[in-house]
């Protein structure tokens, strides 16, 4: 183990190397890039390797982490925004044809205007393609996810893509501290080992076949149970992580949420801003909480549920927008997630920070307080667009 | 609808994968007729021109130069039909004599 100077991107990088991959199939987006320059200086270098594929698209590029998936090769590419927008089509292939690739895709704003700062709205409009997706708020935990992705990916029971995302420059270019572990710790955690049933000369088989109306449903059920199926192994594969690597990861991370009157949720790196301004609240004596939720597929609706259990007054900071929904994509899973579980917080939603707006902390004050008047008055306000100029 | 017993999900191969060569002959079609080709054999000359133009190869050669439709495979196009010189294919609809 040893403490070094990174940045979200190299982070994602070394944990890749260490994951010793098969190949890397990428386009050069901002502000993932340094990913998979990284990448290429490594295997340039000897460092890693691996096949290096330079395509002329994102569509190439998970096109070709598709194929080289199913033989068995592990496999990894990066985007953001645009980038993942053009694989859509594919992304939905990689799921349903059971293909563990690890993406890490670095939050950034969908065009137009063009922007190329910070919110969710990429990863937000891939929500419904099959692909697990882990959130990581700062640069240790964008190493430690990537690891983690590989393991969770290529388990036996999933067999699914994963897509870990953390913010653009906010973690994709900000150096922390990272305490990166030994290469024989990750190896021994992630070791390779042949995966059944992949193609080689000695299995030949027909995939992406035509699924007739007899067909498909079925085939895209197997990718559905096995999602639902992933949470237990998730759960499990995190104890492990935690347990190896001294972390207190989970499908959620609390936040004096122990004996908080009422509470936060929120995702990606705003989350310490979230943690700071709780504090400066609880100085004052009031009880203030905050939830970061880590997965946000498959979707940790009971341990939220847990979590905010008595609880009268919730907020959801979402940093991606559903125009003309009900409400933002992580309000609404709250929202259902709660319905089904017959928890009945006063639900107040906020939309902030899109296309790299700064959110301040009087911002985080405002909002806080807001959940509180909402909880008091039994009724909450239609979604708030914090730091919108009237 | 088709012969074969359809798969439950759990069944199928992960990931929709076709592990078998040729399972096209699985692949019952007769359900999306809407005209059936019926053979006038008196009339045909043993030709094969709807042998040739059958885009499903629903249509079989016997030894003694005649012709057989394969139902099962028959989408109900008409090509045969319309490939016929002497019309000894005709399309009936389907649930009609």
């Amino acid at each position: 183990m040893k403490r070094v100077g990174l940045n979200g991107n190299y982070a994602t990088a070394y944990a890749v190397k260490m994951a010793d991959v098969d190949v890397v199939a990428a386009y050069p987006i901002t502000p993932q890039t340094a990913i998979v320059e990284k990448l290429s200086e490594f295997v340039a270098n000897g460092e890693l390797d691996a096949e290096y594929i330079n395509v002329e698209s994102e569509h190439s590029a998970i096109s070709a982490c598709v194929g080289a998936s199913l033989t068995g090769a592990r496999v990894f590419t990066a985007t953001s925004a645009q980038g993942l927008a053009y694989m859509h089509e594919v992304l939905f292939m990689a799921s349903a044809l059971r293909t563990p690739i690890v993406m890490a895709n670095v939050n950034r704003a969908l065009s137009a205007p063009l922007n190329i700062w910070n919110d969710h709205s990429d990863a937000m409009a891939e929500r419904d393609s099959g692909w697990i997706q882990l959130w990581a708020t700062n640069a240790q935990e964008a190493f430690d996810v990537t690891v983690e992705a590989f393991r969770i990916a290529e388990d036996e029971s999933v067999q699914l893509p994963v897509m870990v995302n953390f913010d653009g420059y906010l973690v994709s270019h900000t150096y922390e501290p990272v305490m990166l572990p030994d290469d024989k710790e990750v190896k021994d955690y992630i070791p390779s080992r042949p995966m059944a049933n992949r193609l080689s000369p000695k299995l030949a088989y027909s995939t992406g076949v035509v699924g007739p109306p007899e067909y498909y449903y079925e085939m895209k059920y197997q990718a559905i149970d096995a999602m639902e199926r992933s949470r237990q192994r998730i759960r499990e594969i995190d104890a492990e992580f935690n347990s190896r690597f001294g972390k207190n990861y989970g499908c959620i991370q609390t936040y004096l949420m122990d004996d908080a009157d009422y509470a936060m949720i929120i995702m990606g790196s705003l989350t310490g801003t979230a943690k700071v301004v709780a504090d400066a609240l609880r100085a004052r004596g009031e009880k203030a909480g905050v939830v970061s939720v880590r997965w946000f597929r498959p979707f940790p609706g009971e341990e939220l549920s847990k979590a905010l259990k008595g609880i009268k007054g919730v907020g959801v900071v979402d940093r991606a927008v559903t125009p003309g929904g009900p409400s933002s994509p992580l309000f609404t899973d709250v929202a259902s997630a709660l319905y089904q579980t017959g928890e009945r917080p006063v639900l107040q939603g906020f939309v902030a920070g899109l296309g790299g707006r700064d959110v301040s902390t009087a911002e985080f004050e405002m909002m806080f307080r807001t959940i509180k008047e909402a909880m008091n008055e039994c009724r909450a306000r239609p979604s708030i667009y914090v730091g919108l100029r009237g | 609808m088709s012969k074969q017993k359809l798969k439950s999900w759990k069944e199928i191969p992960m990931g929709g994968t076709v592990t078998e060569p040729g399972s096209s002959v699985q692949f019952d079609v007769q359900s999306w007729r809407t005209f059936r080709p019926v053979q006038d054999k008196k009339r045909c000359t043993k030709c094969g021109m709807c042998w040739i133009f059958c885009p499903e190869g629903a249509i079989k050669k016997n030894a003694d130069g005649t012709f057989d439709i394969d139902l099962t495979y028959c989408k109900g196009c008409g090509i045969c039909n319309r490939a016929c010189a002497v019309k000894a294919i005709t399309m009936v609809k389907e649930r009609t004599q």
